[in-house]
This record gives structure tokens, sequence and C-alpha cells, in this order.
């Protein structure tokens, strides 16, 4: 047993074990709940910090579930390049919302099971992170729905965000059904669930290849899913009406960047086949644009961040389809960084309107929340690519990579860059500068420092957090700089920022207005209305059996038959004795006429 | 003219036929029940006919006719017995003899 192998065992379970905690014994007890939660997770933090400086330890793990050398599902933890990562990311930014947290769900009256269904969820996200085999993963896969649901649904009195749980879990199980039929695909091929063993079997195993990209495209339908890329992306913008540091956590940085991470995880089976990559790419450069696209006329805060954190996903996805799960990985470390600041500076700026979410219902407040405001340019100049900050890096290496490909990824990625610049500018421009829309707004000041310190400190990481680091994420020779893209690049930021401060400066209300984008191009109601539907033709029919053939010809219709038959029979009951004699009588004149004459 | 078989047998059939007719024709009760031990009596003389005119190898009659008859005479003993029986309780219910007025079982 070895100190990483303890340590990620510390990191995984403590999490599990401060929830039960929590759960079973501190319902009552609010403050302790939130104190135990966020010193753990903050210990999970440093643990992780010691992990990604030790070595890597992949041991095969302890035997669970073993049929025979065919069947045989261990529970594995493996620190590896990749999961090392990932943990600084997880734990890092978890103990950052949770400290936030703090102040924010302060005076909510459930903070015990807030922060009980919050460490659940670090179990989980992080039993994700370390699993070593594919049922593991798939397990913790659907434990991290549920702590989504559990979240996205705290406030669950709330019609909306009890739909909106509704709508994430559901639709997060469709994709896990594709999911499940990937997984035991490729373990009837490859015999084994454990990913390191997979990929040394790959060699000698002879697969076709529509074997081969079925397979794989079936696995994409659980990143389809989890990381909501069209057409499963339905149910993050109304995972919204969470509380914003959820929204922060997962459906930022941690949560939906699994599914990129089970993509890059599984890279070796994606490389096998070309025309899935080709439409994992398409489906992440068609949602990053769709996204950004819609985002660009929405008026909910939360509601931007979502569809921006969609097209962020969508540049991940399509960067995996590209064969550089280096950049996609890269870009979702950035990302973590800089949306986890924009939503927690979004729900600094809610709590201090007193939950007020409308843009058009802000605005100046770069001089009222100036901790707020710096922090918040910050995440949105690393977000929309500004030159030297981090996401600038991550971007352009996506680029690169779609510029390498094909024109048909480059362009689109292009155009979202810089839509991405233009809606931020959009966003930045109505809330913070001009002149306060309503008394609210001009009331507005700065969180105390449980609030504003994690906004600092992801500040400053979104900022820095490119130098350098790009050679951790992609393996091989540094390549020379692309100016072509680059340049490219900075237009498209400087382009979009440039439009959407010119077009909204100063305006207090949305000069543009294109229905369809802001209906989000009607896909909900394009769902609701074939699921509805089709659940009403079920019904119609199941009741047109149910009426017609089982209650009118099998029931109705036997009892009908045996009452007929005994009307008729019953002409045969004279009452009358001497009646019955003489039949008797006729009766054996027959028989014997038969059996003698005959 | 000596008298063969069929005469008998003639004989048991017109008492068979005479009290089947009683049996559907009568409306006494007490008379349908007397035709019904004629049939069973026309049965035991065709019996014994038989018996009187099919001889074994020896020259003797097959006696196993004349002991059926025997049972002939028991069973319909025990039978009036019963159906006298039945006939009271039936007047202590009914307070009629006349079958056609006993309908109960009608439809």
């Amino acid at each position: 047993m070895d100190t990483q192998t303890n340590l990620a065992r510390f990191i995984l379970l403590a999490p599990l074990a401060i929830a039960v905690c929590i759960q079973l014994f501190c319902r009552k007890n609010h403050s302790l709940s939130a104190k135990l939660s966020v010193v753990f997770v903050c210990l999970t933090f440093v643990a992780a910090v010691f992990v990604f400086f030790g070595p890597d330890s992949t041991p095969p793990g302890e035997p669970w579930l073993d049929f025979g050398p065919a069947f045989r599902v261990p529970i594995g933890l493996a620190v590896d390049h990749l999961s090392k990562i990932m943990l600084l990311i997880v734990t890092g930014i978890g103990s950052l919302v949770q400290i936030y947290s703090l102040v924010y769900m302060g005076e909510d009256e459930s903070k015990a099971r807030y922060f009980g269904n919050m460490s659940f969820f670090m179990f989980s996200m992080l039993g994700i992170v370390l699993a070593n085999n594919f049922v593991m993963m798939f397990i913790f896969w659907e434990l991290v729905g549920v702590s989504s649901y559990l979240l996205i649904g705290h406030w669950f009195t709330r019609e909306a965000a009890a739909a909106a749980a509704n709508k994430a879990f559901i639709t997060n199980r469709i994709g896990d059904f594709g999911f499940m039929i990937g997984i035991l695909m490729f373990w009837s091929a490859s015999g084994t669930f454990v990913f390191s063993e997979m990929q040394a079997a790959l060699p000698t195993l002879t697969l076709s290849a529509g074997f081969l990209t079925t397979t794989v495209l079936l696995i994409f339908c659980g990143a389809v899913g989890k990381s909501a890329q069209i057409p499963l992306h339905v149910w993050l913008p109304d995972a919204m009406e969470g509380p914003t540091p959820v929204s922060a956590l997962i459906h930022a940085a941690t949560m939906v960047a699994a599914g990129v991470y089970m993509l890059a995880r599984v890279s070796f089976l994606i490389a096998l086949s070309a025309d899935a990559q080709l439409v994992i790419a398409a489906i992440g450069a068609t949602t990053a644009l769709f996204a950004a696209l819609v985002a660009t006329q929405q008026d909910d805060i939360k509601r931007i961040l979502a569809y921006s954190t969609l097209s962020q996903l969508g540049y991940m996805i399509m960067a995996i389809g590209l064969k550089a799960e280096g950049a996609a990985i890269f870009h979702l470390f950035t990302h973590a960084f800089f949306k986890a600041l924009l939503f927690l500076g979004a729900g600094a700026i809610i709590h201090a309107l007193h939950h007020e979410q409308d843009i058009w219902k802000m605005g100046g407040l770069a001089k009222r929340m100036k901790w707020t405001f710096y922090t918040f340019a910050a995440g949105t100049l690393a977000l929309t690519g500004c030159p030297g900050l981090s996401g600038f890096f991550s971007k352009d290496t996506i680029l690169v990579a779609a510029y390498n490909n094909n024109l048909w990824f480059f362009v689109p990625a292009l155009v979202t860059a810089f839509l991405t610049a233009y809606y931020m500018a959009r966003l930045c421009v109505v809330v913070f500068f001009g002149k306060a829309r309503t008394e609210t707004a001009a009331h507005g000041h700065d969180g105390p420092i449980a609030m504003t310190g994690p906004l600092v400190i992801l500040g400053v990481l979104s900022v820095i957090a490119g130098y350098n680091t790009a050679g951790y994420f992609i393996s091989g020779p540094a390549e020379s700089v692309n100016w072509i893209v680059t340049i490219l690049a900075i237009s498209a930021f400087v382009g979009g920022a440039l439009s959407g401060l010119f077009l909204y400066w100063g305006q207090s209300t949305d000069p543009i207005l294109i229905p369809a984008l802001k209906k989000k191009l009607y896909i909900d109601e394009l769902y609701a209305a074939l699921i509805a539907g089709s659940q009403d033709l079920l019904a119609s029919i199941a009741g047109w059996f149910d009426k017609w053939i089982l209650d009118g010809v099998i029931v109705r219709g036997l009892s009908s038959g045996a009452w007929g038959l005994g009307f008729v029979l019953r002409f045969f009951q004279f009452g009358n004795l001497q009646a019955y004699a003489f039949l008797f009588g006729v009766g054996v004149v027959a028989m014997i006429y038969l059996l003698v004459f005959r | 003219m000596s008298l063969t078989l069929n005469h008998y047998l003639f004989v048991s059939g017109l008492l068979f036929a005479i009290g089947f007719a009683g049996v559907i024709l009568r409306r006494n009760i007490i008379i349908i029940f007397m035709s019904l031990e004629l049939m069973l009596n026309a049965a035991n003389l065709s019996l014994v006919a038989f018996s009187r005119f099919n001889l074994t190898a020896d020259g003797l009659p097959n006696y196993n006719a004349q002991i059926l008859v025997f049972f002939i005479i028991t069973v319909a003993a025990a039978e009036v017995a019963v159906g006298l029986a039945i006939i009271v309780a039936l007047f202590r219910a009914r307070h009629t003899v006349h079958v056609e007025d006993i309908t109960s079982l009608k439809f």
C-alpha cells in the first residue's frame, strides 16, 4: 500500500464519510454540517496537491464483482497523468465553491442538506476521476447524475427547480443508455473493463470498422448526455434553477467536464475509428456555434453563462474528435477556472441585488462592486481569448488543431470565438457600465471576504494558468506558433468585443431582437411536442385496446356467450315430469337403433 | 298351435308399451308408479321366456336369466319403498297427486 494509493483513498472516501455523517447525524445542525464539509474538502485539496507531486500509481485494485476471468469488475484507483490534474481541479474548485457557499447559502433553511449533497457530489466526481475501469466509472457517472439532481432541486418546492432536476436526470439517463451498450460492446470484444488492460489488449484484436465506429459512438452518447452536447443539451440551461455555487461547481467546472474527461481516458479507443471522430468533432462544433448564437439573445445572466459553458464544452468535444485530447483537457483546465469565476461573480451580483437575475435590471455595478467587477472582467477576458490570459492559450491550441484538420471545423470555431467575445462584451456592458436601471441595482455592493476571496483566487488563476502549462497536457515537441490562426483568433476577439461594446453601450433595452435565438431555436418546445405526441399516441392505442379488445371481446364476449347459450338452453326446461319421461324413452329407442342396426 | 318364444316376447313387449304409455299419459302419480312396475315385470317376463326357450346342452333351462329375475324383483321392491316415501313427501309439500301441477322447475 503506497502513500499515493492511500492518499487517493482518503480523497475519494472522505467526502462520502462527511456526506453520510451529515445526513445521518447533523441534519438539524446547519452550521456544523457546513463547517465539516468545508474543512474536509479543503483537506482533500491538500491531499490532491501531495498526490500531484507524487509518482503515478495504478494498482489493479480490489476485486469486487468476479464471475470468472470473463467478467471482472475491480474497485481500483488510477493515479496517473490525467487524473492528477483533474483531482487538483475538482478538489480545488470544490473547496473554493464550498467556502463561497458559506456566505451565499448563509441564510438558507436547508444548509445541512446542501452541504451533505455537495460532499456527496465531490465523492461521486472524484470516483469518476479515479476510476480505473469502465463499470466503476459508470457507477460514479450515475451517482454524479443523482447528485446533480439533488443539488439542482435543492429548492424543490419551486416548481421550476423540481422540473429542471427531473429534466437533467432523465436527459442524462438517455445518454447513459447508449453509454452502457457501448461499454458492454467493447467488453464483449476485449473481455475486460479495466482501461489499462483494454489498452494493452487492443493490438491483438481484429475488429470490423463498423463495430468500432458503433462502439465509440455509443460510448460518446454518454458524453453527449453528461457534457450537454446537441441533441441532449436541453438540461443545462434549465439547471440554472439550482443555487449559483452549484452551477459554478457542477455545471461549469466539473460534472459537465466529466464527459470530456471520459473521452480523454478512452482516447485510445476513439483513435481507432475515423468516422466516429468525424461525428464527435461535428457534434462538438455544432454545439459550440449553436450555443454561442443563442447566448447572444439571452437576458438572464446565468443563462448566458450556461450557454457559454455549452459552447466551450463544444470546443472541448470538437478537440477530442480532432484527436487533440491534450488540447481538450488543457481547455478543460483553464475553462474550469474562468467559468467558475464567472459563475461565482454572477452569484455575488445576484446575492447583492437580492436574487435579481435579469441583466436589463442591473447596470453601473462597476463602480459599486469593485472586486466583483475586476475579477469578472478577468474571467471574461480569459473566456473570450484575450492574448496573454489562460483562455487564449488553450483556445489557440484547439483552433490550431481545427485549422490543421479541416476548414469545416475551423470556420465555425472561429465564428464561435467572435460570438463569445460579442455576447460577453454585451453582458459586461449591460451589467457593469452605464447607469443603474433599478433601485436595487443602485445599492449593490461587494460581498464579504468569503465571497470575494475565491473570486480573487480564481481571477489570478484565470490569468496565469496558461503560461508554460500547455506542456503538461500536450505531449510531443512544441510546435511552432501558427501565426495565421493566432492572428485570426485575436481579430475574432477584438472584432467581437468591439461589436458588443458598440452595439450595447448606453442602451437601456436590447436593441437587437431575434426571437428564434431568444427562444433557443424552439428545441425545448419541439422535444415537448415529440414526447407529448408519442405519449398520447401510445396511450390512445392502449386505451382503445383495453376498452374494445380486453373489455369488449374477451370479457364481455365470453360472458355474453355464456348468457346466450343459457338463454337458448333454458327452453328445454319444461318442468313437466311426463315430458321428460317421454324424451327419455325416445332417447332409449334411438340408442338401441344406433347400437343394434348400425 | 304351440306357444313359441315369439308369443311370450310379444306379450312382454305389449306389456312394456302399455306400461310406458301409462308413465307418459296418466296424471295420478300413484298410477304412474304402477305403470313403472308394469314395465319392470314385462322385462321379467321376457327374461323367463328366454330362460325357458334357450335350453342348454343338457336340456335344462338357462338358470342365469331366472336368477336375474329375482334380482329385478328385489330391486323393484326397494325402489317402490323409496319411491312411495318420495311421493308421500311430495304430497306433504304440494298437497296434490297430480303430476301436471308440479311445475316449479319450469323456466
